[in-house]
């Protein structure tokens, strides 16, 4: 106790303990799914409940934490965690990627390169890569302990044969360490090549499937692929509004009835980054601000994030972090 | 693997289920190219003595012995299960009585027969398509119907899918739990005959569960009566099936209606 009503980042020593234990196993066995006892969290499961039980027993008090919903720094389920902590740990909380030691985030990879020393904290909302291909969990246990995944190329075949193309945008499945087939939760695949031989400690909490696995630092992760539709990051065609950036995952936002969108930035400190470095929007940007998409994969890709999470205004992030109102489900 | 070694040798495999018996003291060899066929009434453990040959079931007693290509004879029964899972994708096949039980009702046709080369590291989209679509076509599926799902399909094709699906890797032993069951007499004749054409043309090994007379009469080689799990005659299907030597083989022959 520390003259709080709470011990150092909300759970008590003994829950922080079996946490780490689960942690350190699943840094051993890269990409494998090591049961932990997940304890009730004062948020609706959904919410990062796993991730914020990671974050809870890797934080120091002199970490700096950053908290990001699908990139941004500002939106509820951000600023709630990010306040969370603030109150329960005091530790120091930023929105700036490079001054984070723990970064916790919901779907999304930042744009800036990690580094060593830093840890990535994912919520994870469904483990099992496996789980809509084989709903029997003692069978899916088995195919990974046999490696046998076959049938996860089923699913990327049946996109091929659907779509033309592997139409899976997000939750695509990686090989790790060349041995277990892992869900990188819910990030768009163009964030997947950045999982692989990250500098930084990428942790993975889901807290209703009471699962933790890893990805060590510089760990080999292959995304799934056929030799004749190699795996491809995609995003939107288009160029952020604000920033002008052309090479940054994008966000389609729709500003009015009349068919009128923009894409911005998604991850928030970086686009806010670049404005302050003076970068603004191109002449390129404005045009395609104006124009529908071209790209059907882009719509349903934004229509994906839109429907995963709430609805966001292009606003620059908040730098005083707590400050911003958190509306209804804030805890 | 020369000529005078058997494909499959069973010894003694007993199965129990509490104080019941499932199948009691079964031994019998499979040469290569040779058609096996199990008939007795329901209960009599016919199902349970496939399904532990396939590896479904674990067997209390007994070895099942079976001649794999790198390294001759294996027991099945106490092989690792990676390597029975393997096997049981590259050189065995098992077609269900239902279809739902042998295919991904969910996934396209195309994606259920390229299964298990993908589970056996294909990993070229458009090879893994072109068998697929030359496998539907041998099963007499149209090519057209590749990316349909299996419940668009009537009970026959979803039977003759399942044996595309199963014989894409080139199998040599296949274990069919009456496989015409639950299909009309008009379909069942069509499936015969492409299973016929199919075991002669691949040189497979079956073992085939069934009750109907009919069906061992054309497929089968050698047949084996079951009755209470214990195999009470067995020998050249022409020969059990017209001078049945034991009393409940008469009786099972005597009983097939008459058009």
């Amino acid at each position: 106790m520390t003259g709080t009503d709470y011990t150092f980042a909300y759970l008590d020593e003994d829950t922080k303990r079996m946490i780490r234990r689960a942690l350190l196993k699943a840094v051993a066995i890269p990409g494998y799914q090591v049961p932990f006892a997940s304890r009730e969290m004062p948020m609706p499961y959904g919410w990062g409940t796993g991730g914020v039980q990671v974050t809870a027993a890797c934080l120091t008090p002199e970490d700096r934490l950053k908290v990001i919903d699908q990139g941004a720094d500002d939106t509820t389920n951000a600023v709630s965690i990010r306040r969370f902590f603030q109150r329960v740990a005091g530790v120091a909380t930023t929105t700036r990627t490079a001054e984070a030691t723990v970064i916790q985030t919901r779907h999304r990879i930042p744009e800036t390169p990690l580094t060593e020393g830093q840890i990535l904290v994912f919520q994870v909302p469904i483990p099992e890569p496996l789980r809509f291909l084989e709903p029997r969990e003692p069978e899916t246990r088995r195919m990974h302990a046999l490696a046998d995944y076959g049938l996860m190329h089923v699913k990327l075949y049946e996109d091929i044969a659907r779509h033309g193309a592997i139409a899976t945008a997000y939750a695509y499945p990686v090989t790790v360490a060349g041995r277990y087939v892992a869900d990188p939760s819910p990030i768009p695949k163009f964030d997947n090549p950045k999982l692989s031989d990250s500098p930084a400690l990428q942790l993975f909490g889901a807290g209703r499937e009471q699962r933790i696995y890893a990805i060590p630092p510089h760990t080999r992760v292959v995304s799934l692929d056929f030799e004749d539709h190699p795996f491809a990051a995609t995003k939107a065609a288009g160029v952020c509004a604000l920033c002008g950036d052309d090479a940054s995952y994008l966000d389609e936002v729709i500003v009015d009835d009349a068919g009128g969108r923009m894409f911005v930035c998604s991850d928030t400190d970086h686009c806010a980054g670049r404005r302050a470095a003076g970068l603004g929007p191109s002449a390129a940007a404005g045009a395609a601000a104006a124009r529908p998409p071209e790209h059907r994969g882009a719509a349903a890709e934004a229509a994906v994030c839109a429907a995963a999470g709430p609805a966001r205004a292009p606003v620059p992030p908040d730098p005083a972090g707590g400050q911003h109102p958190a509306p209804e489900a804030a805890g | 693997m020369t000529a005078d070694t058997p494909l499959l040798s069973v010894r003694g495999i007993s199965k129990r289920y509490g104080a019941r018996t499932g199948c009691a003291d079964v031994s019998f060899d499979l040469w290569p190219s040779e058609v096996m066929g199990i008939v007795g009434e329901s209960g009599s453990g016919k199902s349970t003595l496939l399904n532990c040959l396939a590896g479904h079931l674990a067997p209390d007693t007994g070895a099942i012995l079976y001649d794999t290509r790198a390294e001759g004879p294996r027991d099945l029964v106490t092989m690792a299960e990676p390597e029975r899972r393997m096997l049981a994708r590259t050189d065995l096949a098992f077609v269900h009585q239902n279809p739902r039980d042998g295919l991904r009702m969910g996934v396209s046709a195309g994606g259920n027969v390229g299964e298990r080369l993908m589970a056996t590291g294909a990993r070229h989209y458009g090879r893994i398509r072109a068998a697929a679509i030359d496998w539907l076509g041998r099963v007499e599926i149209a090519a057209d119907r590749v990316d349909d799902p299996p419940r668009a399909f009537s009970g026959g094709m979803q039977q003759r899918l399942q044996l595309a699906r199963n014989l894409v890797t080139g199998p040599r032993l296949v274990f069919m739990d009456e496989p015409t069951g639950g299909l009309d007499v008009s379909v069942q004749a069509r499936l015969l005959d492409l299973l016929r054409g199919l075991v002669r043309q691949m040189g497979l090994s079956a073992v085939i569960v069934t009750h109907d007379l009919a069906v061992v009469r054309l497929l089968a080689d050698r047949l084996m009566v079951m009755q209470g799990g214990r195999v009470v005659e067995s020998g050249l299907t022409d020969q059990v099936l017209d001078d049945p030597a034991h009393p409940y083989t008469q009786l099972l022959v005597s009983s097939v209606l008459q058009v």
